[in-house]
């Protein structure tokens, strides 16, 4: 990790995003106590897939100010805004401070080490809607101003999305202007499900932060456990068995397919194919039972350890797996015929919502999302973690960037995963699946970072810890989060019904985004 | 392998009731005599609302994708009464309160039952409806649902099995049985 100064920071940034740090991985408020605020970057270079980390430090904690990416990378504009709302850092030259996830009327800053919550009792009035923002400005003379700036205009008309809606898959809020029935703006409001995740993680023990994970991305939680435990299995040096390896792969494709299926459910209800969604849950059905049989849990499973997992794989496990590929064959055609041939599917899904692949690239959109877009960024592939490296597939990429490029891509992911689950189930090696491990879990001094493609991208935990058996700050990169960055740019210019389609597509978690 | 009987300390096993006390207090109203014809009316009244009850799609979280489940193929609540969920409050009869609910959420989801017609009801699904469950020492988690909402059945579970979903909403509807239009009082007054 390289420590740059707050004043050569952004010079040293744009040093790097000229020389091909095209991705920002991960960009983590940080609260180091006596040393001050800060932040870390995660940088990456989509053609070589070369990281840097790179932080920076101000010593100034009654008002701190550091300088905004957003110039060079889209992706810093959500999360320097929850860095904001996190740690009450000022980032001078980003065009919205608005608090992301708590109430405008929030006092103080949580994530801070002197945080107070007793200032905060809950409160039972309606938010107000907030039509004018703010953004700091740094004057020649290196004073810094804040100047006010209008969201939405007075006579504009605007339409309140959510939170309670059936279409925006969770709790999440859109404020849209409208002009006729085209999208003019879209303003997103998140933290409806904001749990405060990562700061109840830097009480907890690292075995009982993992039950947390599960929660995050629900769809994606045998992926979300798995990067945490491998990133404290390689801050300890912990190697796991085969045996391991295998399982933890099987279950991740099998959660996968689970993710896929009820994403094809969901985005066909919303697009008025109730047919479809029953079809989607009958056959997601199938492997929750397998889930069940194994590790006890249907939807959250907690399954994945520190070293090893929970427990072995069910007697019967290979067999219900191996029959389930049998089955979901035919079925896979039975959806094209049902959904994808439909020329209503066609006319709204085709050419509506596109993401170009460097706008992909810039707000860090991975998944099924940036791959629709043309971007290469399975992490499978980029990073290859448990037995992906030794596993043929293809990843899917297609390079439309619409809303059908978006569906393809995942329908096609059920049948790699199908592909890379046929290639292990046979062959699960005898070992220990679980390592024998102290009764105390300490994570050595440093900072760790790890990813998993989880099933709408890339999952990372970014790990500080201080030797101590609690992290000292533990940062999800969220799968959502960029996701949900990319509504304003895709929607500008759309109707408002292909808004519904569009999110169906990009297929967020709110929780997930919101953590 | 073998599998312990599971043993709570708290509550020994004979205390976990089938709920009879609610047949049981429909006996204790029923104390003094309804009127047959009035009686019949109730009873008519009741089939037809406890089996009829509509739910507000409402899902915050895990829990939500389980009452979906619970509304597809597999399970299908349409069989006990729940026959679709409603996306407006104004139609709906009951809420399931399906997943954490956070502050800024606490005053969205006391809108959204006050604008829901009476006869209403509330059901906390999952450990975080209930109690805040894993959350409960959030600072932005509110510990229990209870503390803005009056709730009738509480489900618990982390997320509750689709077949517990079921039970609990089989629950409500003989909470409903309960209730009496024109046979007497809801409740019986203590004799003075």
């Amino acid at each position: 990790m390289i420590t740059i100064e707050p004043e050569k920071i952004h010079k040293a940034l744009s040093d790097l995003r000229a020389e091909g740090y095209d991705f920002l991985r991960s960009l983590t408020g940080m609260d180091w106590g006596e040393e001050g605020l800060g932040v870390v970057y995660h940088l990456e270079k989509t053609t070589t897939g070369e990281n840097k980390v790179i932080k920076t430090i101000t010593a100034n904690r009654e008002n701190p100010e550091l300088p905004s990416v957003c110039d060079l990378w889209k992706a810093a504009e959500f999360n320097e805004r929850e860095a904001y709302d996190f740690f009450g850092i000022h980032f001078i030259g980003h065009p919205d401070m608005r608090r992301l996830y708590l109430r405008e009327d929030w006092v103080g800053h949580p994530f801070r080490k002197d945080y107070d919550d007793s200032l905060n009792p809950l409160r039972m009035t309606n938010e107000e809607p907030d039509d004018v923002t703010h953004h700091y400005e740094e004057l020649p003379d290196g004073s810094v101003i804040e100047k006010r700036d209008v969201l939405f205009d007075e006579d504009e008309y605007i339409i309140n999305i959510g939170p309670q809606h059936p279409a925006t898959h969770g709790v999440l809020r859109f404020r849209v202007s409208l002009e006729g029935e085209i999208i003019k703006k879209l303003d997103v409001h998140c933290g409806y499900i904001h749990r405060g995740v990562e700061k109840m993680c830097e009480s907890l023990t690292y075995p009982q932060t993992l039950a947390l994970t599960d929660r995050l991305d629900y769809l994606g939680a045998h992926q979300n456990r798995h990067a945490l435990c491998m990133c404290i299995e390689k801050a300890m040096g912990i190697e796991v068995s085969d045996r391991v390896q295998y399982i933890r792969t099987i279950m991740d494709e099998l959660q996968r397919i689970d993710s896929h299926l009820l994403f094809f459910s969901c985005l066909c209800m919303d697009l008025g194919a109730l047919t479809a969604f029953f079809y989607g849950f009958r056959d997601r059905e199938k492997i929750l039972d397998i889930f069940e049989a194994t590790t006890g849990g249907r939807l959250i499973q907690n399954y994945n350890t520190i070293g090893g997992v929970q427990y072995d794989i069910a007697p019967d496990f290979v067999q219900k797996v191996k029959e389930f590929i049998a089955y979901l064959r035919p079925m896979l055609k039975e959806y094209h015929e049902v959904f994808t041939g439909n020329v209503i599917a066609h006319g709204r899904l085709d050419g509506v919502g596109i993401l170009s692949r460097e706008d992909a690239i810039s707000f860090g959109a991975t998944g099924g999302t940036g791959r629709a877009s043309g971007w290469a960024c399975d992490v499978r592939k980029r990073h290859p973690y448990a037995m992906y490296g030794k596993v043929d597939f293809k990843e899917i990429v297609r390079t439309e960037g619409d809303c059908f490029a978006r569906y393809m891509v995942r329908m096609e992911e059920i049948l790699e995963s199908m592909h890379i689950i046929e290639q292990l189930i046979d062959n699960i090696p005898e070992g220990p699946f679980q390592e024998k491990t102290k009764a105390i879990i300490k994570v050595p001094e440093g900072s760790y970072y790890a990813a998993v493609e989880g099933s709408r991208g890339e999952f990372g935990v970014f790990l500080e810890s201080r030797g101590d058996k609690h992290p000292y700050r533990l940062k999800f990169r969220s799968t959502g989060l960029p996701l949900v960055s990319i509504m304003e740019t895709v929607c500008r210019g759309a109707k408002i019904a292909d808004l519904i389609a569009i999110g169906g597509t990009v297929d967020y978690v709110v929780p997930d985004i919101d953590r | 392998m073998e599998i312990k009987k599971p043993t709570i300390k708290s509550i020994p096993y004979e205390e976990f009731k089938n709920n009879e006390y609610l047949e049981d207090m429909v006996k204790q109203l029923n104390e003094n005599g309804a009127n047959v014809w009035m009686g019949c009316m109730d009873d008519l009244i009741n089939w037809g609302r406890s089996n009829s009850l509509w739910p507000l799609t409402f899902a915050t979280s895990c829990c939500g994708i389980e009452f979906m489940a619970v509304g597809a193929a597999r399970y299908d609540f349409a069989r006990f009464g729940f026959e679709v969920a409603r996306a407006s409050p104004r139609q709906a009869d009951m809420i399931m309160v399906a997943g954490t609910i956070t502050h800024k959420m606490a005053p969205v989801l006391k809108r959204l039952y006050d604008q829901m017609a009476d006869p209403k009801y509330v059901i906390a699904v999952g450990g975080c409806a209930i109690s805040g469950g894993p959350f409960k020492k959030s600072y932005h988690v509110l510990n229990g649902v209870d503390k803005i909402l009056p709730v009738d059945v509480y489900i618990p579970g982390c997320p509750p099995r689709p077949e517990a979903l079921l039970y609990g909403m089989m629950q409500l509807q003989r909470k409903v049985k309960l209730e009496k239009f024109f046979g007497g009082v809801n409740r019986k007054e203590e004799k003075k």
